[in-house]
């Protein structure tokens, strides 16, 4: 009887006149093809095949279909020879069947008398260790936050829309734990000796070191009677009332508090505290990112994902609605083809004469001349409504009108989110004129999006630092510009503030006056325009963009406002509210799918890229910019950062000898040396791994075509003996 | 003969299922005393079926340890699984077979076009109708849930794409694969050529023996460079 020939025989790519050696039936005879099935990689083709009913087989076979995680497994099954303890896995990392696995166990269990004693400890130590940490894992899952709510939005939408919620989420709890760290080091302290529950010292103003002018602060709107909207005005923008509170920077007076033996420095604190933080957040950031970064870094291909991604990964096995996995289906078939047309595009390009690529790219420069125009336009304007909105603020005529103080109050905030809706849409209609491949469309866009968001705040707090310094007789008794600011921290805290707010203001209206309505109108009214419109599409991108944009300000704002993370986490928490809803209601999902890993990374890229700005503005002002004298636990100093010499000289001298040499520059240097020779040890180890995998590729395609060659001269061979 | 209990999918829409295994015999319910080859190793049997609506305490943690599910988990699958078969059954749960209509009526397998494949796969029935035991339900959850680790999902991708059960990823596997994700319906499939270039583009991508198959390992090989695969491949109850 005549076997098929081994199923790994199949018909190589190349020759053609192989194929005649392997036809079946006819010409082979029973002895010729009896080798074939006993190679080993043949075997296990045929256990997978039978694993399904009989599983006798494997009780002979060596070479587990069970794939093993060492070689060890082999003494497992023939019941000889010792397991080595560190080598054996749990149960359920094993491929089987759960009453082959039962059986698998209880062998595990048979061969444990065969261990030394000590062996066995440990195994079963191992095995209570896992144990305990499943245990703390599920209770720890208990305490998730919105578990359910992601968990049906991945059911309805899939993953690329639930990293968007993961990631909103992690965002709540990095401003909830900066904000535990910011309110039990700094204004706790401060508040609790406010009321003279503990002994504690005020700010001690030599008065002759500092001139009176400096110190003189007034905060307008509180002393006497004032109208009713002035708390309303005051509420939304920071000043009045709200600015004597632990929200600001000059409610923080108390240098010293004394805790029976312990003298707890506040000045030192807030500053230490302030950097912990963004430490904290910047950690925690890269942990996150680290996966994504792997994978970006070990693939080669340049793409932004690869067929077999977009294949063996592409469907979300956790859809759970039969219109979700409709749309699935068609957005998976979409991209599929626009990916093979543009290999096709791509292919075609590499024709182009060198005409065309010269009028392209003469089109591209000329697009991007545009951009920067546009977006230099943006920043004037920025800078202009900034410096009239300082100018304006205290203008007595202007706060009798409610409207006109708040209006004059959110300029700024209203100009920049204003510069935040108009520059995408350009950017949008440009690059398509620019005809770059769809892949580099969506990057390129996207990082001129982020890049104006982040600009926008960077020249806000540029012109507002213009007017607070300034290089004539005004500035200098005090090194700032005393007469109109005599706090200044606190009034780049309130502008922190009121765009925070404003952010928050314009999510919700979005939601609420743009959204529903127009879904309103889609839905009852079928005329043509409003049909073309059509609802809202969720776009990832821009949402992510709007979230690391509030929370780049909220970073920006922690060393002027403490408290500013508690108001960024509440709302965090709504908008999570507000966008469910807004999701599951009003928006359709975008045509072009999303994917989850990639968006991991882009959503942390960017969110660093907000951290890295937030650290430029915060060091400037730490070292650059004299602290005020007149409210602040600074005021003795003459930078922020002087707090630590400061409180450096108080300590050991051997301490203080470390210190200062760890912070001198016969320490820095050769710390960075090393710090680059390890980088570069490790990238040519990379590329030393590269190299090998390349070789061994090569090798295993040679091996595959030597063992067809000697299969087919073998198979020759004994048909003519 | 009319199938009792088969049900259409909800609202009427023919979700793309896949040729999976058209032709496998569907006969009414099949009433299976035990599961192929269950061993009673280390549980009494006093413990089976123990009350309706509770599994055993040594039960629970053996299926902890046999699965990545939590106890959680496996209590709600329990109940999910209870809820499938008829009253009168939910005493025996861990006896009976769930026939794979039943089977595919479940949110979260009726959505997906690879659910004849799933219920293949997993299950342990000797003449292979996809019927499905409590057991198979949990091996089930358990490679597709959140602890599993990339391995074991690989190595059950694997078999699930490989349609003709052969053991290898052939042309026709992959040509079904992509039929299966593009939906059903003539529309929305890809052209000859279209098909064409991208299974040259993935088996130039996979395919490390230039053989025109991608076996196992292979498979394992692009999985574990995949960044979404183990955030796609994720049923949770």
């Amino acid at each position: 009887m005549c076997e098929q020939p081994a199923p790994e025989t199949r018909r190589p790519p190349g020759g053609r006149d192989d194929d005649e050696v392997f036809l079946p039936d006819a010409n082979c005879t029973s002895s010729s093809v009896t080798f074939l099935q006993e190679l080993p990689s043949y075997r296990s083709i045929l256990r997978r095949r039978t694993s399904a009913g009989g599983t006798q087989d494997r009780r002979q076979n060596n070479h587990g279909f069970v794939r093993p995680p060492a070689a060890e497994k082999r003494n497992l099954v023939e019941g000889t020879g010792v397991e080595n303890e560190a080598v054996v896995r749990s149960i359920r990392e094993y491929a089987l069947n759960i009453p082959e696995k039962r059986r698998l166990r209880d062998i595990q269990e048979a061969n444990v008398k065969y261990l030394s004693g000590w062996d066995q400890w440990k195994q079963t130590r191992n095995k209570s260790w896992k144990k305990f940490l499943d245990e703390i894992k599920e209770l720890s899952s208990y305490l998730e936050l919105w578990r359910n709510d992601i968990r049906s939005i991945e059911g309805k939408f899939g993953t690329g829309i639930k990293s968007y919620f993961s990631f909103l989420r992690f965002l709540v709890m990095l401003n909830f734990i900066i904000f535990v760290l910011m309110f039990s080091f700094i204004t706790l302290p401060s508040t609790i000796s406010k009321y003279g529950v503990l002994n504690s010292s005020y700010v001690k103003v030599p008065s002759e070191s500092i001139e009176l002018r400096c110190r003189n602060y007034t905060i307008n709107g509180t002393k006497e009677l004032v109208y009713f909207h002035t708390y309303i005005i005051d509420l939304l923008s920071g000043t009045g009332f709200l600015e004597m509170t632990s929200l600001f920077y000059g409610y923080y007076t108390i240098d010293m508090v004394q805790l029976k033996v312990i003298k707890y420095n506040v000045p030192l604190a807030y500053l230490l505290t302030t950097l912990v933080c963004l430490s904290l957040s910047l950690i925690w950031i890269v942990k996150r990112s680290v996966e994504g970064f792997k994978q970006n870094l070990v693939r080669e291909e340049d793409q932004f994902q690869s067929y077999c991604n977009k294949i063996f990964a592409g469907w979300d096995f956790c859809i759970t609605d039969l219109n979700a996995s409709r749309l699935k289906h068609s957005s998976l078939q979409y991209e599929l083809k626009t990916d093979l047309a543009e290999e096709r595009l791509r292919q075609k390009k590499a024709d182009r004469t060198t005409e065309e690529k010269l009028r392209i790219y003469c089109l591209r420069l000329f697009l991007n001349i545009f951009v920067l125009a546009l977006l230099s336009v943006c920043f004037y304007s920025i800078y202009r409504a900034t410096i009239y909105s300082q100018e304006n603020i205290s203008n007595d005529s202007i706060k009798m009108m409610f409207e006109g103080n708040l209006l004059v109050q959110y300029l700024p905030s209203i100009v920049i989110t204003l510069a935040n809706f108009i520059a995408p849409l350009f950017f949008s209609y440009i690059i398509r004129l620019e005809e770059y491949s769809p892949a580099f469309e969506i990057r390129l866009t996207l990082m001129r999006c982020v890049f104006v968001r982040l600009a926008n705040i960077g020249v806000l707090l540029f012109s507002l630092w213009n007017r607070i310094s300034c290089g004539n007789e005004k500035c200098k008794p005090c090194g700032y510009n005393y007469e109109l600011y005599p706090c200044w921290e606190s009034r780049v805290g309130q502008e922190m503030y009121k765009l925070m707010i404003f952010d928050f203001i314009i999510i919700f209206a979005v939601a609420v006056f743009v959204d529903f309505p127009r879904k309103l109108l889609v839905t009852y009214y079928s005329c043509k325009p409003i049909q073309w419109c059509g609802l809202q599409e969720f776009g990832i991108p821009e949402n992510v963009l709007e979230i690391v944009y509030g929370q780049t300000i909220c970073w920006i704002g922690i060393f002027y406002s403490p408290v500013l993370p508690a108001i960024a986490t509440v709302k965090y928490f709504i908008v999570f509210y507000i966008k469910k809803i807004s999701l599951m209601h009003t928006c359709r999902p975008s045509k072009r799918p999303v994917r989850a890993s990639s968006s991991n990374f882009f959503f942390l890229v960017v969110l660093l890229i907000g951290l890295v700005l937030a650290f430029i503005p915060l060091g400037l002002s730490m070292t650059y910019f004299r602290p005020s004298k007149a409210c602040g636990p600074f005021v003795n100093f003459n930078s922020s950062w002087d707090v630590v010499p400061h409180t450096i000289q108080g300590f050991p001298t051997a301490l203080q000898k470390v210190l200062n040499g760890i912070a001198s520059e016969a320490f820095a240097v050769p710390f960075f040396m090393v710090i680059c020779l390890i980088m570069f040890y490790f990238i040519a180890l990379a590329g030393a791994h590269k190299r090998v995998v390349d070789q061994l590729r090569e090798q295993l395609v040679m091996e595959s075509r030597d063992k067809l060659f000697l299969i087919r001269k073998l198979t020759e061979a004994q048909k003519h003996s | 003969m009319p199938r009792a209990g088969r049900r259409r999918p909800v609202g009427g829409v023919a979700v793309g299922r896949c040729p999976g295994d058209g032709d496998l015999r569907r006969g009414g319910r099949k009433r299976r005393g035990e599961g192929p080859g269950r061993s009673r190793g280390s549980w009494s049997g006093a413990a089976m079926g123990g009350s309706a609506s509770q599994l055993p305490r040594d039960l629970l943690d053996e299926y902890q340890e046999l699965t990545f599910l939590t106890k959680q988990e496996i209590l709600l699958a329990h109940k999910r699984f209870s809820e499938l078969l008829p009253k009168e059954e939910r005493e025996s749960i861990l006896l009976k077979r769930v026939p794979k209509s039943k089977i595919l009526t479940l949110p979260e397998l009726r959505a997906n076009p690879f659910q004849d494949r799933i219920c293949r796969v997993f299950s342990t029935a000797e003449d292979g109708d996809g019927s499905m035991s409590f057991e198979d339900f949990l091996d089930l959850l358990s490679v597709f849930s959140d602890s599993a680790t990339v391995e074991i999902k690989s190595h059950y991708a694997f078999r699930i794409f490989d349609f003709d059960d052969d053991g290898i990823l052939d042309r026709k596997d992959l040509e079904k694969l992509v039929n299966c994700l593009t939906g059903e319906g003539d529309e929305t499939r890809l052209s000859e050529s279209e098909m064409d270039q991208l299974i040259q583009n993935i088996l130039e991508e996979s395919d490390i023996d230039k053989d025109g198959t991608i076996n196992l390992s292979e498979f394992q090989h692009v999985i574990s460079r995949s960044p979404d695969f183990a955030s796609s491949f994720k049923i949770v109850l």
